[in-house]
């Protein structure tokens, strides 16, 4: 019956769509359309109606109704609640029907909250929106549908892939997604702006903290699944280069890029037909990744549903949205007015230099991902990893942090070096400094050697805006920028570090060994077997110590599933402020004697400190606006302020400035 | 901005053309197999012990006496493994010469393997390191090699042996002889 709710939930869902987008088309042509009215309601129900499916589907995992197909092959009574829970969307097609409701949700959401955009505008966004969400429910309904019964009744279920029962797959996918499909919001905009050729600072200001929304959540999505890939994995490594790990970074490229050139759209009436392309990019990214990652076209860790005809589905859809789309633009483009003009030295120069090297890591990035593709039409076979990736995105890298530490300082329209002579000098100074007296005491390589020292740099530069400000009067949208900047510094120096001084044994240990590693001493005091709800394992008790401090205590596992049957390495972290010792156990040899593998990871959790900070500069950027949104409405309301004050002055609000003019006036 | 709109043409062409890549991997068959980079090479040297009393060791000098052949990686506790086991008899029927190694195994769960299953083996060498599996290029059981009557490696069929490999294998063993 659940699964029935659910099912008959989401097919009026896609109604909804159906009657959301004719609704939108028409009232983006007439603003008098009477159709008009129907929009936003139908976004709403339509996002509640969704919502109560996914959770139909949560619900039958919850219960283990294994006469539903999707429970019975992916779940298993004695899995833990927590994993039966997650299970809805560890798998294909839960995870479609989570993608559905996170664009529903956003799509909801923007009928329910945005008022400040021209109505036609915002009907013709939200029936971009339904175009897009009506291709998806479509896909589920007829190739995925998660409600699917079986008939007879299996006795139990087939369990979920061991590597996905960690509490990391309860919290990452639905970040990431949150993240990845809210940036349909920025795509339905973009296209809503194109359709009703409405390209202004006022557009770039609504668009912004729902793209900056979405950007959080995936900031915060890539995160966690680095880390959840770092530990679960117990490969010791934090990023692959993975094509799924690629799909998720290359909507974050396009996104990043997206907000910066919205504050430049915002600000000063210049980038708009680069900012709206940017928007169509970012989810296009994700599509792709999505389709990359479904169709099994390409060899992935994550690629748990192999079926090429659900490939030519996605594939349908991404050519029909991203094709339509690229159309639509090419067709209006030039319809759009060139923005305002600046020269080289200018914020806006910036952050030109800013979106050309985030668009060109972009292109670096699909590129490498879709190589082993493009080489495998013509029967040859290559897989792509780090020795491309890492060197060939540093040399846009590299320039784009020089930037980033000098960007925020200049003033918009038109500025001179010399007036921002001494915080670069000074950054500069720390820069070279670091890279001398680090060349000159370890002998590193290079690409670590200019990691460090420029993480040194762009960490100071990062906090120099906030030079001559009265701190406690300073937005917090500014503060947002500072701390993001830096949480890219301290991202930096994590990898910069673990990159240049990890330290990695792999050994043979009979019980009470003591093996060296660093400055640490780990000894393999027993082994013993430990029973969890559904595996069996075998526990390493070992104890370390830090340059002969006190012992602490790490059991690293190497865990036996039964259902299904799989083995999964669970690892030992000792985690210090200066990094992580990470142990694992492997099998036990003839001899008797255990095969443990150590790293020591010198700064290595600082990668993910600096993701985080990245998200929390994010979040206060977004809060600033928010309020300060709110606050200029309520003043409105009052007619204490102008309704449209002028550009310049519009500006200084938004704190798009960088002069401190606030203070000066106060 | 007549460049802009060109510039936007290209970027419609482009993503045609991705969306054109796409298509066709994704008619393409899906080859998931790996394989070895030993084919056309000669056998490396190695020097493998019996796996049972019942049959000698294997070693490389022994496939270098000039007669082609069938050389099966195995193992008693894997499934295929025995699925493929009435086609390598129906091989040896043909006049195929089989020679075997056994993967991480016990010489007692090979016999019963083989009586269950008929051993169409002239030589079984046990390899319990996977040595001679990874330095051929052999990524799993069931593996079956073609090896000409030089030592070198002609052929490699990954998987178990269906009804239809017969002929293929038997005409590469053909190819090889000749």
């Amino acid at each position: 019956m659940i699964a029935e709710i659910g099912l008959a939930a989401l097919w009026l869902s896609a109604a909804l769509a159906v009657l959301q987008l004719v609704g939108g088309f028409f009232g983006a042509r007439d603003e008098n359309n009477e159709l008009r009215a129907l929009v936003r309601p139908a976004a709403v129900l339509q996002a509640v109606l969704c919502v109560i499916s996914f959770l139909c589907l949560v619900w039958v995992f919850v219960i283990t109704d294994l006469s539903v197909k999707l429970v019975a092959s992916h779940s298993h009574s004695m899995k833990p609640l927590a994993f039966k829970i997650s299970g809805a969307w560890a798998n294909h097609e839960g995870s479609m029907l989570l993608w559905i409701t996170v664009m529903a949700a956003a799509g909801g959401l923007i009928a329910l909250i945005e008022r400040r955009l021209p109505e036609r505008t915002m009907m013709a966004t939200l029936a971009s929106q339904a175009f897009v969400a009506i291709g998806f429910y479509a896909f589920i309904l007829l190739a995925s549908n998660p409600f699917e019964r079986l008939s007879p009744v299996p006795t139990d279920g087939n369990g979920l892939n061991p590597l996905l029962q960690d509490m990391g797959v309860s919290f990452h996918p639905p970040t990431l997604y949150i993240g990845y499909v809210g940036l349909s919001v920025a795509f339905s905009f973009a296209l809503g702006a194109l359709m009703t050729r409405n390209v202004t600072p006022d557009f770039a200001r609504v668009m912004r903290p729902w793209v900056l929304a979405a950007w959080i959540f995936l900031t915060i999505g890539i995160t966690a699944g680095s880390y959840w890939a770092y530990y679960e994995l117990g490969w010791g490594g934090w990023w692959f280069w993975d094509p799924v790990e690629n799909a998720s970074l290359m909507p974050w490229l396009a996104a990043t890029a997206l907000l910066h050139s919205a504050s430049v759209l915002a600000a000063r009436d210049a980038l708009r037909t680069w900012t709206i392309m940017l928007g169509v990019v970012a989810f296009s990214m994700s599509m792709v990744g999505t389709f990359l990652v479904r169709s099994g076209i390409l060899t992935s860790v994550h690629a748990f549903a192999v079926d090429p005809e659900r490939g030519s589905f996605i594939l349908a859809l991404l050519a029909l949205y991203i094709g339509g789309a690229l159309v639509v633009f090419a067709l209006r483009a030039n319809t759009i007015a060139e923005g305002q003009r600046f020269s080289i030295t200018s914020r806006e120069g910036a952050l030109v230099v800013n979106n050309v090297a985030l668009s060109a890591i972009l292109g670096i990035v699909l590129l490498g991902t879709l190589y082993p593709l493009l080489t495998e039409a013509f029967d040859v076979r290559v897989s792509v990893g780090p020795p491309y990736f890492n060197p060939v995105s540093a040399i846009f890298l590299v320039p784009m942090l020089m930037v980033l530490a000098v960007g925020p300082l200049l003033r918009w329209r038109k500025d001179s070096l010399s007036r921002v002579k001494w915080p670069v000098v000074v950054s500069g100074a720390v820069t070279l400094a670091v890279l001398v007296a680090v060349a000159l005491l370890a002998e590193i390589d290079i690409l670590p050697l200019i990691g460090l020292a420029l993480a040194a740099g762009v960490g100071i530069a990062s906090f120099m805006p906030l030079r001559g400000r009265r701190l406690r009067r300073t937005p917090l949208a500014i503060w947002g920028m500072c701390i993001a900047h830096f949480g890219v510094a301290v991202a930096l120096f994590g990898m910069a570090a673990d990159s240049a001084f990890q330290q990695e044994r792999l050994v043979a240990a009979n019980v009470g060994d003591t093996i060296e590693i660093g400055p640490w001493e780990a000894t393999l005091q027993s082994i013993s077997p430990v029973a969890g709800p559904n595996w069996t394992a075998m526990q390493a008790d070992m104890y370390y110590s830090y340059e002969g401090g006190d012992l602490m205590e790490g059991h690293p596992q190497a865990r036996s599933f039964w259902a299904p049957p799989g083995e999964t390495s669970e690892v030992a972290l000792i985690t210090r402020w200066n990094g992580q010792l990470y142990a694992a156990v492997g099998n036990m040899a003839e001899d008797g004697r255990w095969q443990l593998r150590l790293w020591w990871k010198p700064f290595v959790t600082w990668i993910w400190y600096g993701g985080l900070l990245i998200a929390l500069g994010g979040a206060l950027a977004l809060v600033g606006r928010v309020v300060s949104d709110l606050r200029r409405r309520e003043a409105e309301a009052q007619g204490e302020a102008r309704a449209y004050p002028d550009e310049a002055e519009y500006a200084d609000y938004d704190d798009e400035s960088s002069v401190p003019a606030a203070e000066t006036q106060s | 901005m007549k460049r802009l709109r060109y510039t936007l043409w290209f970027v419609v062409g482009l993503a045609a053309a991705l969306f054109g890549l796409f298509a066709y991997q994704l008619s393409q068959p899906k080859d998931e197999f790996v394989h070895s980079a030993m084919v056309g090479q000669p056998m490396p040297a190695f020097d493998l012990p019996p796996a049972v009393e019942s049959r000698p060791g294997l070693s490389s000098a022994d496939l270098a006496d000039g007669t082609p052949r069938l050389l099966n990686i195995f193992a008693s506790w894997c499934i295929p493994c025995a699925a493929e086991a009435p086609q390598l008899e129906a091989l040896e029927r043909a006049g195929a010469n089989i020679v075997a190694v056994a993967i991480r195994d016990r010489p007692e769960d090979v016999n019963r393997f083989l009586a269950i299953y008929g051993n169409p083996f002239t030589r079984i060498g046990s390899d319990d390191i996977s040595e001679v599996q990874l330095s051929i290029g052999s990524s799993g059981v069931p593996e079956t090699f073609v090896i000409d009557g030089n030592g070198v490696i002609t052929y490699q069929h990954i998987g178990d042996i269906r009804e239809e490999h017969v002929p293929i294998l038997l005409e590469e063993l053909r190819k090889a002889g000749s």
